[in-house]
């Protein structure tokens, strides 16, 4: 290991971590009426600032730490670059489930029973919206039979997004008030985040993030190759599955508590590839920072670009992470 | 004269204590039953149609702030703009201390609000008993029921008038009313089809398609409705769909078409459903 590369590896964790910790304070002195710092020692500070902006501002970096991270693992798994969060039907299944939520009231007694019609909509919008990914996900691995076989996993993964996707078309059409409610949620918003919210999703963190790094040696032993891998003695099938289950369970709690936040998860391990070259381990870890940075980043700027009107974040990320890839593209163009 | 004195500050006091339990209790269209010491003098409202129907009522005063959509009566357009249902601004929808929040089912923003500590009252209106009973429960939420009824009664009597002036050759005409180009159209168990019915008109749509149908463009052409109405934008481009100009309806130029302003009156389920009926009627009068 060089000392050079090691150097750019802490730099970054540095950085990311000092931005980290200014985008919260920046968060939290980011309110509907602008930049306003004052707010901090106003005397509705323990309702609009410990209420509303600290689990809004923490849930935006958890979301995007989980997004960061899924994306890493899909891009491992998948050994391509282009891989993100919501290949294998986790986004198609939350907003299939969503939509049948929404649309529960307008189509009971004429296509549904009135009694699944209430119980879609007790389930809440984000509990169902977590069933639904994860739905999603296993859908793919039993039409795919398991995760061993990383192309066949990928396509079950995009039949699944298609046949999911015009499913909640099918919901939209016959109960078009679910329309403008769909558009939200695949756009992503940050803005409906509470304590509630922040503790879920750090207990998602606290067990994905792990998990992760433990199967950080079986991406490396992919990146060689199967044959390698499998040479080197891992239990690949098993372990693939482990990694499809992490996948799953990040997205899942992300997309629940915000929806279909673009970008972020694609675009985070790319720049940590960028910055600082690493084995998977450290990428999985960093990119979740990255994410999460990157989402908080995104978050604040949403709140302060318009105000006192938001724009909705996942606008903001797309846009972003758009712009990042074109660069990147033109870059490699120019090389 | 000193028991005459004591008895008039009880008889005050108890005034007093009267008016302060004078409290709200009402259930709301969940089913969820929602107690307030005392009627609301702050209201945000989330939905357009709610707006007008607390406005009707009175209360336009105690509206501290809207949805972006809300644009009636005028008063309210000068009033704090919290995004939409969908995208609604938690931060300062609780900055503005409501009382109360009126919204629609499916919102998410609802078990947000609930949970910061916000009173929240679900209202749903999509036929015309909906917009009378949401008129009874906002009545009875300001602490003003009797207002509901004259409300309600003026929107009867502004129906009857629209019916009357209802040219008779035209009863019973078979209407297609599209409410979205996709084509979407109003069905007759709609508020909106309910109207045409009140004015002696007939739907091409079978109520068993639901109240807002999404329709094949094949099944107005064989439905040759008598008459078309709509935004002005969408039936202005109806003659030039395929195979449409040859729409009778089309042909004879039976089209009502209404401008932004107008058109938004029709399809609010509100207190303005009797104005939407004259408006309807007096295209419907003009047609030759």
């Amino acid at each position: 290991m060089n000392g050079h590369a090691r150097l750019l590896r802490r730099r970054l964790v540095v950085t990311l971590a000092v931005l980290a910790l200014a985008l919260v304070v920046a968060g939290l002195a980011a309110g509907s009426e602008g930049w306003s710092p004052a707010s901090l020692w106003g005397p509705d500070a323990p309702l609009i600032v410990g209420q509303i902006r600290a689990p809004r501002t923490l849930g935006a970096w958890l979301v995007g730490a989980l997004l960061g991270l899924a994306g890493a693992v899909a891009q491992g798994l998948f050994r391509n670059p282009l891989a993100d969060p919501y290949l294998l039907g986790a986004a198609s299944g939350a907003t299939l489930a969503v939509v049948l939520g929404l649309a529960a009231q307008a189509m009971a007694g004429h296509y549904i029973s009135l009694a699944t019609a209430s119980l879609l909509s007790s389930a809440g919008l984000v509990l169902g919206a977590f069933l639904g990914a994860l739905g999603g996900v296993l859908l793919t691995l039993l039409l795919s039979r398991g995760a061993q076989h990383t192309t066949r996993l990928l396509l079950a993964g995009v039949v699944v997004g298609v046949v999911l996707g015009a499913a909640s078309d099918l919901v939209t059409n016959v109960a078009p008030d679910a329309l403008r409610g769909k558009q939200w949620f695949m756009l992503g918003s940050t803005s409906f985040l509470g304590w509630q919210s922040v503790l879920l999703l750090g207990a998602g963190v606290l067990v994905c993030v792990p998990l992760a790094w433990r199967l950080a040696r079986a991406l490396d032993a992919l990146t060689l190759g199967t044959d390698s891998a499998l040479s080197l003695g891992l239990a690949l099938p098993r372990l693939r599955l482990v990694l499809v289950v992490v996948l799953a369970l990040a997205t899942g709690l992300a997309v629940a508590q915000s929806g279909l936040i673009a970008f972020v998860g694609l675009v985070a391990p790319h720049l940590v590839r960028r910055f600082a070259p690493s084995a998977q381990g450290y990428l999985l870890v960093v990119s979740a920072l990255m994410g999460g940075t990157l989402l908080l980043a995104a978050d604040v700027l949403a709140r302060l670009l318009i105000a006192p009107q938001e724009l909705p974040v996942g606008v903001l990320t797309a846009l972003l992470g758009g712009g990042y890839l074109l660069w990147l593209l033109h870059r490699r163009g120019i090389e | 004269m000193r028991i005459t004195r004591w008895l008039v500050s009880l008889l005050l006091a108890l005034a007093a204590f009267q008016a302060a339990a004078a409290g709200v209790s009402l259930k709301d269209d969940r089913g969820r039953t929602l107690q307030l010491a005392a009627p609301p003098q702050r209201v945000v409202s989330l939905l357009p149609s709610l707006t007008e129907s607390l406005c009707a009522l009175g209360g336009c005063p105690r509206l501290v702030g809207t949805d972006r959509y809300s644009n009636s009566p005028p008063e309210v357009v000068a009033l704090p703009k919290l995004g939409g249902i969908d995208d609604a601004q938690v931060e300062r929808i609780v900055a503005l201390k409501p009382d109360v929040v009126l919204a629609a089912t499916s919102a998410r923003i609802i078990e947000r609000l609930e949970s910061l500590g916000v009173k929240v009252i679900v209202v749903e209106s999509k036929t015309h008993a909906d917009v009378q009973r949401s008129l009874n429960t906002l009545a009875q939420l300001l602490g003003t029921p009797e207002r509901a009824a004259p409300v309600w009664e003026r929107i009867q009597r502004e129906m009857g008038e629209a019916a009357a002036r209802v040219p008779p050759q035209l009863r019973g005409q078979r209407v297609y009313f599209e409410v979205d180009a996709s084509p979407y159209a109003a069905g007759p168990g709609s508020f909106i089809g309910e109207t045409l019915v009140r004015l002696g008109l007939a739907n091409i749509v079978a109520p068993e398609l639901g109240p807002f149908p999404k329709l094949n463009p094949e099944y107005v052409l064989r439905a040759q409705p008598d008459i078309l109405v709509g935004a002005q934008r969408n039936v202005g481009e109806m003659p030039g769909r395929p195979g449409w100009s040859a729409l009778r309806a089309v042909q004879r130029q039976r089209i009502c078409g209404f401008d932004p302003a107008h058109y938004e009156v029709l399809i609010r389920p509100g207190p303005r459903m009797g104005e939407a009926a004259l408006q309807l009627a007096d295209c419907l009068a003009a047609l030759r």
